[in-house]
């Protein structure tokens, strides 16, 4: 189960907003992830955001990936 | 002649309203003499040398009308590139409408227009048609059948029978488009880079012929996408075929919607695409005519035809992980999914 | 072009599964893996990753397709509400297919039921304020990843006093089937690979138990191929040195305590209750019903006539959801069932384990191509 993808919040009002990935958007409830901000990168499950992508995690999971890769990665 | 308001029974019943809609709509879009004649067929001019092809097809589309086409161009563009992927030059269609009691007159007129336009740009002549109305209630709409036929001139053979090993597939253009287009509009998404790829490929072909590429076969990917279409012609031809993911050609919008909705790009539906085999040797030939042609810049060589081999799938794609994949015919109606 | 999913790359993944292959060298026995996740079903088979991966190394599929553990006479009941005539159902479209005792939703909505299929539970609540005239039922399946979007719908629904919007419960959660399979004897696991959008939600403690009372390794991964091969590779070092502990190996989303604002909701709408699995049978605790105060929003309280349930004779589903025999092994792997006429509901969704077996692994052990 359980399909979400990471989409962009472009702009919010007090519940819901519009996300993006690559220039597709759609208006999502923010009823599950109230603190999200505009810019930041959320995680998208049938119309609702549930999480934010940490960068600086991703960040480190990439560089341990880059080791496996033996080139630089990166978001 | 005025426009309808809106559709009636009567529209379809061969009385005066039947007359006003085919004076009032029909003829002023596909004026030609073959159709003015209004007898109760056309009778056509003698056709050029060559052996005749023949076609029909049902359209039906949930939107009728979407970013980038609607039904109306739609029904033209489909039988017009059913004619070529036979290696035909189509010539001449009939066009019928089935319409739902109370279709607004104006979107009769704009699929109508649409329809005529789509002709146009094909060269085709529309010398037959028909109207019918359903009570409301008892269709969707607006459906159309179309009937094409063409003419395959001397010394061309297209074929699933001709693919050999070692053949390579080209796609004319991203994949996917008309699909997640439609997929798109009926779950909320929208953006800017999402429009069908609906076209005529009569005139992007007929550049491959003049250039004298030896086309083995060629399919348009429509119902069941570049997967659906492989499987039927690595089966009729006993061959593997093997597509490579990283040359797909896919716009970014296509594949987010498919990413948001759970699809898979390789089963959506194109309806200006066209799947190519020819010989390996003559990729790169072909690849240069149709990226001179503005309907073939994002043209690409997508996989290669191989000797069927024990422990593989008729289709299989490399992935971007470079594992291999069975890539299976569709099952059923390609859903979204959120699971 | 196509966008490029770092966590996807090609030189990770093989730098990957050259790691594992070594690793793997050095394991004395064979390492059973089961994941709980159809989406990681999904993208282990899309990813083709089974075939990257060496022998010592077997994937298997636990019950996490939602659909697939859906039990045949919920669906039953679904059917039975909208044969009531003042229902339109609203659907995933990962249900359509699942078979009932009698008929899919796919055949009844040929027939001309209204069965509509969503995207998002928030798309019903469109629907219902536009049909004001008919009770509006969604069809609420999924795990602690799609519960609580469907209990928001629900908050949403009761602030606005939209009173045609209804749910039919059939949610489930995770942690007591998997309590059960590590549990058996019977059944050989020697290690989770633990759903990432579940624990988006849960929370990654949510699985402590895993390794506290089974001793056994779970590892919390994404679902990209690179996620899913990191996890391998810890749970191969984790293996080698005898230990058992909980790793969240998907720290871009998911944190030890979960997502608080979604559980609160979730624990606002629903209550815990039994709930019987498709091939597992009934399961205390694993389930989530409407709270009582919300009764007028149960849909399974509406009056409808239900048939007597007809299990599929010969499914061996429940042996495959478990993980104790590969779909193969079941009778009636491809012939009769097949994805276009599923007989079990794992041969149903692409991430059922039948089906993803069907369409990705059955040609690898055949005589010929084709």
């Amino acid at each position: 189960m359980c399909l979400a993808i990471p989409m962009r919040l472009e702009e919010r009002d007090e519940f819901s907003g519009r996300v993006s990935l690559d220039g597709v958007s759609r208006q999502i409830s923010l009823m599950l992830f109230p603190e999200a901000e505009v810019g930041q990168w959320l995680l998208v499950h049938a119309g609702y955001a549930i999480s934010a992508i940490d960068e600086q995690q991703a960040e480190e999971t990439l560089a341990l990936l880059s080791e496996y890769a033996g080139e630089m990665m990166e978001l | 002649m005025k426009i309808p308001e809106r559709i009636l029974l009567a529209h379809g019943a061969g009385g005066r309203l039947s007359h006003e809609l085919i004076e009032g709509v029909f003829l002023p879009a596909f004026s030609n003499p073959e159709l003015e004649s209004l007898d109760d067929a056309a009778i056509l001019p003698e056709l050029p040398p060559g052996r005749l092809a023949m076609t029909t097809d049902g359209h039906v589309v949930d939107p009728p009308t979407y970013p980038g086409g609607d039904l109306g161009s739609l029904s033209v563009n489909g039988t017009v590139n059913d004619l070529v992927m036979v290696g035909a030059d189509p010539l001449y269609l009939s066009w019928a409408l089935i319409l739902e009691e109370g279709l607004e007159g104006e979107k009769l007129r704009q699929h109508v227009e649409s329809a005529r336009r789509a002709a146009e740009e094909a060269g085709v002549t529309i010398v037959a048609g028909d109207t019918k109305t359903v009570p409301r209630g008892r269709g969707d709409g607006i459906y159309a059948v179309s009937a094409g036929i063409g003419v395959v001139p001397e010394g061309r053979r297209v074929s699933d029978r001709r693919i050999e090993a070692g053949d390579a597939i080209l796609l004319t253009g991203t994949a996917a488009d008309h699909g997640a287009t439609i997929m798109a509009l009926r779950h909320g998404l929208e953006g800017p880079g999402l429009h069908s790829d609906c076209a005529p490929l009569n005139h992007l072909i007929g550049e491959l012929w003049k250039g004298g590429i030896d086309i083995h076969a060629m399919h348009d990917p429509t119902r069941g996408g570049i997967a659906t279409t492989c499987n039927e012609a690595a089966s009729r031809s006993s061959l593997r075929f093997l597509l490579s993911a990283q040359a797909i050609p896919i716009a970014p919008g296509v594949y987010a919607v498919c990413e948001i909705l759970g699809l898979d790009e390789l089963y959506l539906a194109s309806e200006g695409r066209a799947l190519i085999f020819l010989p390996g040797n003559q990729s790169e030939a072909a690849l240069e005519i149709l990226h001179a042609h503005p309907q073939g810049r994002d043209a690409a060589s997508i996989g290669v035809v191989l000797p069927a081999e024990a422990g593989h799938a008729p289709v299989e794609l490399e992935t971007l992980s470079g594992s291999l994949r069975p890539l299976d015919m569709l099952s059923g109606m390609d859903l979204p999914r959120i699971c | 072009m196509r966008t490029r999913d770092p966590f996807s790359d090609s030189e990770a993944v093989r730098g990957l599964a050259r790691e594992i292959a070594r690793e793997a060298e050095e394991l004395e026995a064979r390492l059973t893996i089961m994941e709980v996740c159809g989406s990681h079903t999904h993208a282990i088979a899309r990813a083709g990753l089974r075939s990257l991966l060496p022998e010592k190394i077997r994937l298997i599929s636990g019950p996490g397709c939602p659909v697939c553990v859906t039990p045949v006479d919920w669906l039953d009941h679904a059917i039975a509400l909208v044969e009531r005539g003042d229902v339109i159902l609203s659907s995933f479209g990962d249900l359509m297919r699942v078979p009932s005792s009698r008929r899919t939703l796919e055949e009844i909505r040929s027939e001309g039921a209204p069965v509509e299929i969503l995207y998002s539970p928030r798309d019903a609540l469109k629907l219902a304020r536009s049909r004001p005239e008919k009770k509006i039922v969604f069809l609420a399946v999924g795990f602690e990843t799609t519960a609580p979007t469907i209990a928001a719908a629900l908050v949403e629904a009761e602030a606005e006093g939209l009173e045609n919007f209804l749910i039919l419960p059939g949610n489930k959660t995770m942690p007591e089937p998997m309590r059960l399979i590590a549990g058996d004897p019977e059944i050989a696991v020697d290690a989770f690979l633990l759903p990432g959008h579940v624990s988006v939600i849960t929370g990654s403690d949510a699985f402590e138990f895993l390794a506290r009372d089974y001793g056994l390794p779970g590892i919390v991964a994404g679902f990209a191929p690179t996620d899913v091969l990191r996890a391998v590779l810890e749970i191969i070092a984790q293996g080698k040195h005898g230990e058992a502990k909980i790793v969240n190996a998907y720290g871009r989303v998911v944190t030890r305590e979960g997502n608080q604002a979604a559980r609160k909701i979730l624990d606002e709408v629903f209550v815990a209750s039994p709930a019987r699995w498709r091939g597992l049978g009934e399961i205390p605790a694993s389930g989530l019903d409407l709270r009582p105060e919300l009764a007028h929003r149960n849909a399974a309280l509406l009056p409808v006539e239900l048939p007597e349930p007809i299990e599929p004779p010969g499914c061996r589903c429940g042996e495959v959801l478990k993980g104790m025999i590969d779909p193969p092994e079941c009778p009636l792997f491809g012939a009769p069932c097949i994805p276009e006429r599923p007989v079990g509901a794992c041969m149903v969704s692409s991430e059922g384990s039948c089906a993803a077996w069907y369409r990705h692994e059955r040609w690898r052990n055949m005589e010929s191509g084709r």
